[in-house]
């Protein structure tokens, strides 16, 4: 996908065909698969998916038996959140901190190559782990004991494979930290930096604290499953619940590290189509600061109805709460932005503002969850479900597309088609809510989350957000011909595609951005 | 910019990383001793009984007693399956079990309780829930609880169950 073109004439010993790919440590080879194998792992994800939505279209068991379905969401969770999500940020920060911040490459380069590289290996285990006896692991994507510590040797593949994602995960992250900090151009400092590095550097400090506790928990879940250790066996002096705070510990810094990039990207993309500076840049900085450092006292949120006193069932409920806040903050501020700007409406600008709506009603649906007599209410029912949908599909994932077209032509030095881009937002955004909005009132109404069979009086919205689910999951296939056509070719895109455009990469790279850039660091003034 | 500084960086970013795992783990004791300190956990301590406590013969609550074996060839029951008691009045009650196989093994018994809450209101000062039972092959023993129920108990509840689950302990 990148192409080469040396613009500083020197040659290179450059492998070719799959070699090249294997052993590549250029940041943009990297980031380019990174982003590939996100994007098939959206899909793998997504099958899982509308395997789940066809078995719900109508109440009784039609296509998947219930162990099996059970199976779908717990992997379709899974591979959404290790394979879709995370990776596709981190494939964002390959290709773009380093020309965000003008450095020639990721400080290092073999470590980056090997964090890509255990991926495939970890999602290899995940899908094969359907197919080995008992199935693959069904105990939810948040393998709680004691169901984690049953099951059979899927299970297994489902954890080992958990804790390869979290060390590539530690390893990009180490990686992201040390490039941000140290080789960020002349004058460039860190009040200078685009808002999409300082999330990413947020991000990042993020992971190296919270991913070796999961490391921790699953290595736990391990030992007790194989070598007769009793951290959660209740059986052996254990305690299920203690893995469920051990967890979340981690679980709930996760979501922000899935979402924090994502204000990143909206943050650069409202400002390069308002063509204003961003509102309120060091509020924005302290905001996501503070939002990294609430989310690590908020976990308990996750499990009011295990039991807990009522102490700390108001702390984390007013904790939780809290986030709210810098949230809003951030809102305020791209509103700020786009207040008065000569805005106009390309496909990035349209998922970004696409985000901001929807990521709102994300975040109230989950303040509503955070009260507690609300939350004993709709607990593991499909309001829970809408809610985190909310905030990752129309969220992290739209956040996704809008980086994406935004630097589509950067990358290939090619322009996406807009019409079709443009069709790809409003199917999105129209199927998106058909599938999720009626999800709230199925909560509501009481319907539980991980079950293949309801009681009749929820058939109407099941079917209406099952026809949605399906028309959202064909509509990616667009996405996947969009890209295709722009990599192939196209409008040849100028090196400063964007009027608005203001970071290094529009004002000092050509299109494509060459296979090495920034060799002479650029000075920022 | 060296390449020597980012070499420290990662160096102290997998520390710290290393650190977060064992921090990890460190919860484990953390959480023990917080449930502890804040009384969420006391399942295996006696509890203190107030001298104060006076017997309220005006009630008498229906005490049902229950016993579960899990994964232990043992036999578990109490020798009376329930009694009727003041609140406030100390009580013994008696529990055998008998090892039906020709092997030591050591169980250890968790407690549970009903109505909801009722742990609030049983002090026992002597359980064999406290400690963990040796039984050696086709052995038997009788093992005492004793308890009060604090007359402070709401007065709608006139039958409480308590029920003990034995669970094997491995040994190491």
């Amino acid at each position: 996908m990148a192409v080469i073109q040396d613009v500083h004439g020197h040659t290179h010993d450059h492998p070719t065909g799959i070699m090249r790919w294997l052993t590549t440590t250029n940041h943009k080879d990297i980031g380019t698969l990174y982003l590939c194998f996100s994007l098939a792992m959206l899909f793998v994800g997504g099958f899982l998916a509308m395997g789940i939505r066809a078995e719900l279209f109508m109440p009784g068991i039609q296509i998947l038996e219930p162990e099996v379905f059970n199976s779908f969401t717990t992997l379709h969770g899974l591979i959404m959140v290790f394979g879709a999500v995370m990776p596709a940020w981190v494939g964002f920060a390959n290709w773009q901190i380093p020309l965000m911040i003008g450095a020639p490459d990721m400080a290092f380069a073999r470590l980056n190559n090997w964090s890509f590289w255990l991926l495939p290996i970890a999602a290899l285990l995940l899908i094969t782990s359907f197919f080995v006896p008992g199935g693959a692991a069904a105990g939810g994507w948040t393998f709680y004991p004691p169901l984690s510590t049953q099951g059979g040797m899927g299970t297994d593949m489902m954890l080992f494979a958990v804790h390869v994602f979290g060390m590539s995960s530690i390893m990009g992250s180490i990686n992201i930290i040390t490039t941000i900090l140290n080789m960020r151009a002349p004058g460039m400092t860190l009040m200078k930096m685009p808002m999409f590095v300082w999330s990413w550097l947020i991000t990042a400090y993020l992971l190296v604290l919270v991913m070796p506790v999961l490391a921790g928990a699953v290595t736990m879940v391990l030992t007790d499953r194989n070598f007769g250790t009793s951290f959660f066996n209740a059986a052996g002096g254990g305690d299920p619940v203690m893995f469920q705070h051990i967890f979340w510990f981690f679980g709930h810094p996760e979501v922000y590290i899935m979402i924090l990039p994502a204000f990143g990207v909206v943050s650069e993309v409202i400002t390069t189509f308002s063509r204003k500076p961003l509102f309120g840049y060091t509020s924005m900085v302290y905001a996501i600061a503070a939002i990294a450092l609430l989310s690590c006292f908020v976990w308990a949120h996750h499990m009011f109805t295990v039991g807990m006193p009522v102490t700390g069932q108001l702390f984390f409920m007013y904790a939780t709460m809290l986030i709210a806040v810098p949230t809003g903050v951030k809102v305020f501020n791209w509103t700020a932005t786009m207040w008065r700007g000569s805005l106009t409406f390309e496909t990035p600008m349209l998922f970004s503002i696409g985000f901001i709506v929807l990521f709102v009603i994300g975040g109230f649906s989950g303040v509503v969850c955070a009260i507690v007599p609300i939350d004993v209410q709709v607990q593991d029912t499909y309001y829970v479900i809408a809610h985190f949908h909310y905030v990752l599909v129309s969220g992290a994932l739209f956040a996704l597309f809008s980086g994406a077209y935004y630097w589509l032509p950067k990358w290939t030095g090619h322009m996406y088609n807009e019409t079709l881009g443009k069709w790809h937002f409003w199917l999105s955004m129209i199927f998106f809510n058909v599938a999720f909005f009626v999800q709230h009132f199925l909560g509501l109404a009481g319907m539980p989350r991980r079950i293949p069979d309801y009681a009749l009086q929820f058939a109407d919205f099941n079917m209406i957000s099952s026809i949605g689910a399906f028309g959202f999951g064909l509509t990616q296939l667009l996405f996947v011909y969009i890209v295709i056509k722009c990599v192939r070719g196209g409008e040849k895109a100028a090196d400063k595609t964007w009027e608005g455009a203001h970071t290094l990469e529009w004002t000092h790279l050509p299109s494509p951005a060459p296979y090495h850039s920034f060799e002479t660091p650029p000075v920022v003034k | 910019m060296t390449k020597t500084s980012n070499i420290d960086i990662l160096k102290k970013l997998l520390i710290f990383s290393v650190v977060m795992f064992g921090f990890g783990y460190a919860l484990v004791p953390i959480y023990k001793k917080f449930c502890e300190v804040t009384g969420i956990y006391e399942l295996e301590r006696p509890d203190t009984v107030s001298k104060k406590i006076k017997v309220d013969i005006t009630r008498e609550i229906n005490l049902q007693l229950d016993a579960n074996i899990r994964g232990l060839p043992w036999k578990f029951k109490p020798l009376q399956s329930h009694i009727r008691l003041h609140p406030g009045k100390l009580t013994e009650v008696m529990y055998e079990i008998s090892n039906e196989s020709e092997e030591p093994q050591i169980g250890q018994a968790i407690p549970s309780y009903s109505p909801k809450n009722l742990e609030r209101y049983l002090k026992k000062v002597e359980c064999f829930c406290f400690s963990q039972q040796e039984l050696g092959g086709k052995e038997t023993k009788q093992l005492p609880v004793r308890f009060l129920i604090d007359p402070e108990m709401p007065d709608d509840i006139h039958t409480a169950t308590i029920s003990y689950t034995f669970f094997k302990v491995k040994a190491n």
